[in-house]
């Protein structure tokens, strides 16, 4: 007798009696998405403890150093900088009290609020805000600026008021967004790695890789102080371990969890629905045969259906685009771009015919393997095409494959990814598009497109700018450089108890305003 | 004449039952495999589809299948492979000896030393996914245990005497290899195969449900368990059918092999 088969045997047993306990667990829970249901706002306590599940491990916890928007989003609880991020999208003083910025765009004046401490008691000087800023401008690094917009930057200095003056070597009206710069205490580069000192609401504890970070309330803190008392970010990377520790009673709360976990999610946590700032699309690679032609593109587009693609990878939740922006810039944003394309399957025919291809062509979609979203949109878009006569094949591959075979390499035809602007600037969303942009994976070269650009970038009027950016847009839109799909949902889910969630236009969450009813 | 083993009958049934649904599901699906529906989105279990739907509206029981067969045929090409390499190394090293089985089995343990998933993802890392590769990639692989069964096999026959006596006769080498020799092997080269395809549909199965098998346009059985993997707890169905699908396919062809074993004795 071979023990071998009866454990195969009794595997098999114990698999049969899986579903009978897994369905017993699902329950009649109705899928939940899209619900906004914010609680009645109860009575306001300070003190208690949360634990955030957060999906991946933090890249460093040096703030200059981090890479990683993940890690950005957390650490933002624990450094501020001349200026922080506000829920708008726009920046706020936070370590400076004051700005000016002189007529030409090119000199930045920052007058120090009074008052402010770092972690370890010791007052917010005039040096350790100069040492923060020369650390970003590379002063530790050969020279080389730990933040890319810190390359502008021509001289570091103060004045004789106690300013911070900053002289940049071209005029930038967007500067201001990278005095988000964190500012640390004079000469502790070289631990922050390992003990963070800043000056935010919240206060480093302890770290421990793949595991947890621990921080807890900053009293001296110089604006309104955090509700809670302690805040445990749990580094949980799979999603059914998520909602486990959610449902299970270990975690208070999740942010970036996947809609489609939102029906396993006992029906008493809230959940609220937000966009993960970014544009997905397919991006089509503008120099190969056949999408060389606009005619092609925009019968690709018109062949897509956006809506049914948003109701199959986001359950309707996501917002769509129709252009390289995503609606939390609200400045830039033109909503009316996402309605040029609805399908329409006789022009896009008809489109095709004139391009040449009445029977459609054969391309290829490739995707990077580890985002099931954008493979799952990939195979909704291959459907789409296929109504037109076009065959689109989608081939996976891995991360590092696209990310040096189609972003760096641009050897590809078409692509579904996500783009965020790393800087959090709408400049960067666009500027990817300008002709010799080293960003420009999707091969896009317009002249007419790179003037308004290149005009938008140097004005120091912001109507102007606002206006500039927005024809930019539509000149993308008519080109249909892309087809832009949406910016994707992303869900919020806490425990009833709690209140407060704060959503930022750009990537940061905001522990301070959470609070217990 | 000697009763049949319990082994041998249900391997059988249970394999002969596997190869018709199979079969069928090369000639013939309720829905298209492919198709997409977001209506049916997660559909539980229904009359109109019996093993439900998955996150994006495809019938799970059209994908088994389909993926079944996608599974099954990669799982032969595999074996195919392996084997087919395994057999002329192994003959040749078991037959001859010497140098070349010395330096031939120190590569294959070199082989057998890294994970077989970990190589295979190298492989796949360097050549991309898709459905060749991945036969290629996991049949290299599997030589080295073939080649072993075949060489040990070989090692015994060659100082029996029928070997010699056909020596002496002047019957070519190759002759004695694949006439004389070969045959008597056939029972433990029949349960080694039958393992190697139960290895070769589970590593098949893992290296889609890594996302490094065959494309997100195919069905396959591995594919399947990790698409359903974030749905587990909503709509387990996503995730149980095509694995009972793996369990039946390999158990049969199990039962298959542990009834030749018993034969040996």
């Amino acid at each position: 007798m071979s023990t071998r088969i009866k454990r195969a045997l009794l595997l098999l047993a114990a698999f049969a009696l899986l579903p009978v306990s897994l369905l017993s667990c699902a329950g009649d829970t109705e899928p939940s998405t899209g619900e906004t249901a914010s609680a009645v706002s109860g009575e306001l306590s300070n003190g208690g403890s949360v634990t955030v599940g957060i999906s991946q491990d933090l890249d460093s916890l040096d703030p200059h150093k981090t890479a990683n928007a993940g890690t950005r989003e957390v650490l933002f609880n624990i450094f501020e900088g001349l200026m922080k991020a506000s829920p708008d999208g726009g920046v706020i003083p936070a370590v400076a009290s004051d700005y000016e910025i002189s007529e030409d765009g090119k000199v930045y004046t920052f007058t120090l609020r009074e008052g402010v401490k770092f972690h370890d008691g010791s007052d917010v000087t005039l040096e350790d805000v100069l040492y923060s800023l020369e650390r970003c401008a590379g002063s530790e690094n050969d020279g080389v600026p730990l933040i890319t917009a810190f390359s502008n930057v021509e001289s570091i200095t103060s004045d004789d008021q106690g300013r911070v003056v900053i002289t940049l070597l071209e005029p930038s009206l967007e500067f201001l967004n990278s005095m988000t710069a964190q500012i640390i205490p004079a000469g502790s580069g070289s631990t922050q790695a390992t003990n963070p000192v800043g000056t935010g609401p919240f206060r480093f504890v302890s770290y421990t890789p793949q595991s947890s970070l621990v921080v807890e309330r900053f009293d001296d803190y110089w604006g309104e102080a955090a509700h809670l008392e302690s805040v445990t970010f749990q580094i949980v990377s799979d999603t059914n371990t998520l909602v486990m520790g959610l449902n299970g009673g270990t975690l208070d709360m999740v942010i970036h969890m996947p809609n489609t976990m939102a029906s396993s999610i006992d029906e008493s946590f809230t959940v609220l629905t937000d966009t993960m700032k970014l544009v997905q699309a397919l991006y089509i690679n503008n120099a190969v045969e056949p999408f060389d032609d606009v005619r092609v593109r925009q019968a690709m587009y018109y062949a897509i259906d956006v809506e049914e693609i948003i109701d199959f990878v986001c359950d309707g939740a996501g917002v769509p685009t129709g252009t390289s922006m995503y609606p939390a810039f609200t400045k830039y944003f033109v909503p009316e771009l996402a309605e040029v394309y609805q399908q329409d399957l006789d022009k896009a025919k008809e489109l095709l015919a004139e391009a040449g291809y009445p029977d459609g062509f054969s391309m290829t979609i490739t995707v990077p393997s580890n985002y099931p979203q954008h493979v799952d949109t990939g195979l909704v878009i291959a459907q789409q095409l296929s109504q037109v006569g076009i065959t689109a094949e989608v081939v996976e591959v891995t991360w590092e494959t696209w990310y040096s075979d189609v972003y760096r390499g641009r050897e590809y035809e078409t692509t579904v990814c996500g783009v965020a602007a790393s800087d959090m600037t709408a400049r960067e969303m666009l500027a990817r598009y300008v002709s010799d942009n080293s960003k420009n994976f999707i091969n896009f070269s317009n002249a007419e497109y790179d003037d308004v650009v290149a005009r938008a970038i140097a004005t120091m009027d912001m109507d102007e700018q606002v206006a500039l950016y927005q024809q930019a847009q539509e000149i993308l839109n008519t080109e249909a450089a892309s087809l832009w799909i949406q910016d994707l949902c992303d869900l919020v889910v806490m425990r009833p108890e709690l209140d407060g969630m704060t959503f930022y236009a750009t990537y940061v969450l905001d522990m301070s305003t959470i609070y217990y009813q | 004449m000697k009763k049949r083993s319990w082994y041998f009958t249900c391997g059988m049934g249970l394999t002969a039952f596997m190869l018709l649904y199979i079969v069928v599901g090369f000639f013939w699906t309720p829905c298209d495999p492919t198709a997409l529906s977001s209506a049916d989105k997660l559909a539980a279990p229904s009359a109109a589809h019996i093993f439900g739907c998955d996150h994006l509206g495809r019938d799970v029981f059209s994908r088994t299948l389909a993926g079944a067969g996608t599974t099954l045929v990669i799982a032969l090409a595999v074996v195919a492979v392996g084997f087919v390499f395994g057999l002329i190394i192994g003959a040749l090293c078991g037959y001859y000896g010497g140098v070349l089985d010395s330096v031939v089995m120190r590569l294959c343990d070199a082989i057998t030393a890294f994970p077989s998933i970990l190589l295979a993802m190298v492989v796949i890392a360097i050549t991309g996914a898709g459905t060749y590769n991945v036969i290629a990639a996991l049949g290299v692989l599997f030589i080295p245990s073939f080649a072993r069964l075949t060489r040990g096999e070989f090692i015994k026959y060659r100082e029996r005497d029928f070997v010699k006596a056909a020596k002496l006769a002047h019957v070519s080498d190759l002759r004695i290899l694949f006439v004389h020799i070969l045959p008597n092997t056939w029972p433990v080269l029949l349960s080694g195969l039958t393992i190697g395809f139960n290895n070769a549909v589970l590593s098949e199965a893992s290296m889609s449900f890594l996302g490094i098998g065959v494309g997100p346009s195919e069905a396959s059985l591995g594919r399947m368990l990790s698409e359903g993997q974030s749905v587990l707890l909503s709509a387990p169905w996503c995730t149980f059918f095509p694995a009972l699908v793996i369990i039946l396919l390999v158990l049969g062809v199990g039962l298959l092999g542990e009834a030749a074993r018993e034969r040996i004795g």
